[in-house]
């Protein structure tokens, strides 16, 4: 939090970002709440509906499967609920 | 030679519009501002300009089309009037806000309930905070000089900044003057094609438009007031090249008497045509009036209306739009701060007239005058605010 911030007078003009990519840098998975869901690999038909589903890029493909990235997780559990073999499940860290 | 033409005001508009080497016009027809995009629209069709003109379907798409179009670079122009200036009213704060030098002529009309048509100020300063170059054109002429002059200015590289160029609805957008238009090459020299700073290019991706938290947002409004205050500057440099191509010598303010004006009166746009007309004759039977015209309303130009107005004994602010509720309608309001700020003691009466386009004779603003001269003599106010030949 004590990070030091630019000035108005340094920032580029319009809020525009000049370096792409720059929303890696922020770690939205700090927002996740006390439940984070976990993928049962041997229930997991690797369907790629939660791929397709998360609305925040956080699943990733590895391999022919699928895997959770914590760092941007929120916890919506929406892979929970679009998952047809009840694979992912909702679990108290 | 100095060509002239007879046109109207929005014919006017639409012909600098030609002059200026426009990319993308993005427009929605609105009484009474419908007559620009129209004559645009037969230069479009007939090939006299390789303009893209984007039929929407709303004001709010034409101010997003122009937008987009603005952040690749392009040169924009588009127009609207009262509804439809409002119906922009979302999208002006991001034209700003991503500083889109996009200009716009806006043919100001009355705001409904009821409805009316014709001109007042109710729509631009129903936007005004909204971080645009506001600029008020009394007549045909001064409207096509200022539509040439507002793309240079809202393109300058310190300023980046949408310009609205206001015309009065009728009185100016359907009255026909004959005007000094510019040759087409002078004009192309005086404004080549806009340079951009940023632009959205997909061989250097950058992002427009994205979050700002608490922690940066402010800090980006910041900058945005700045560049507003700033564009002065670029303004002074934009006027001494124009007065050099047209012969015309345009300002931030117009003065009128002001060197021995006891009393003075501060309207925008085309009543200052009639304070004049006013003023000049009664300064032949001895009576020393001055007449002010911010021809740039913002960014406010403060120091140079408190250096006009530091001697005379009363103030007569006269608006085309009402505040409602409000201690003063809006130029009003911008006066007495200003006064304030400076700590000139002079009193002021705000006078609300002309709503819905109800016309305001020589005879109403003699009889201002004649009011004022009394304040300035008593240096008591009776009322503030006052509405003028209301019944």
């Amino acid at each position: 939090m004590s990070e030091k911030k630019p000035l108005w007078q340094t920032l580029p003009i319009a809020g525009i970002l000049l370096e792409p990519k720059s929303s890696l840098k922020y770690k939205t998975g700090d927002w996740r709440g006390p439940f984070t869901p976990k993928i049962n690999q041997e229930k997991c038909t690797r369907c790629l509906l939660c791929w397709i589903y998360c609305p925040d890029g956080a699943i990733e493909r590895v391999g022919d499967g699928v895997r959770i990235n914590l760092d941007y997780c929120k916890g919506c559990g929406i892979c929970v609920s679009e998952c047809p073999v009840k694979a992912i499940t909702m679990e108290r860290l | 030679m100095a060509k002239v033409i007879g046109l109207t005001g929005d014919e006017a508009v639409a012909y600098a519009i030609k002059q200026c080497n426009v990319d993308v016009v993005a427009a929605y027809p609105i009484t009474p501002q419908t007559v620009i995009v129209e004559a645009f629209s037969e230069y479009v069709f007939n090939g006299e300009v390789d303009t893209e003109f984007v039929c929407v379907e709303s004001e709010h798409s034409a101010m997003s089309a122009c937008v987009g179009a603005s952040l690749t670079g392009a040169r924009v122009f588009t127009a609207t009037a009262s509804q439809g200036l409002a119906l922009m009213h979302e999208i002006l704060y991001i034209a700003s806000s991503l500083r889109c030098p996009i200009v716009m002529g806006v043919v100001n009309r009355a705001l409904s309930a009821p409805i009316n048509i014709h001109g007042d100020h109710s729509d631009m300063m129903g936007s005004r905070d909204c971080g645009w170059i506001q600029i008020y054109a009394e007549n045909v002429q001064e409207a096509y000089d200022w539509t040439i002059q507002a793309f240079k200015i809202a393109e300058d590289k310190e300023v980046l900044l949408p310009v609205t160029v206001n015309l009065d609805g009728f009185i100016l957008s359907h009255s026909i003057e004959g005007i000094k238009v510019l040759e087409d090459e002078d004009v192309a020299s005086f404004l080549p094609p806009r340079e951009p700073v940023y632009t959205i290019d997909p061989n250097n991706p950058i992002t427009v438009g994205a979050l700002a938290l608490p922690n940066y947002y402010f800090e980006f409004k910041v900058q945005q007031d700045h560049a507003l205050r700033n564009s002065f500057k670029a303004m002074g440099k934009v006027f001494s090249e124009y007065e050099e191509l047209s012969g015309r010598k345009y300002d931030v303010l117009h003065t009128y008497g002001m060197e021995d004006a006891e009393i003075a009166l501060i309207c925008l746009g085309s009543t200052a045509g009639t304070a004049r007309y006013v003023a000049k004759r009664l300064r032949e039977k001895g009576v020393k009036v001055g007449v002010l015209k911010p021809w740039v309303y913002r960014p406010f130009p403060e120091k140079e209306i408190v250096e006009a107005v530091k001697e005379v004994k009363a103030l007569a602010v006269m608006d085309r739009a009402c505040s409602f509720g409000a201690p003063y309608a809006p130029l009003g309001s911008d006066i007495a701060s200003i006064l304030y700020k400076s700590g000139l003691d002079i009193p002021v009466v705000n006078y609300v007239y002309g709503l819905g386009g109800r016309d305001v004779s020589p005879l109403d603003l003699e009889a201002v005058v004649n009011e004022i001269l009394e304040v300035a003599k008593t240096g008591e106010i009776k009322e503030h605010l006052k509405f003028l030949g209301v019944r």
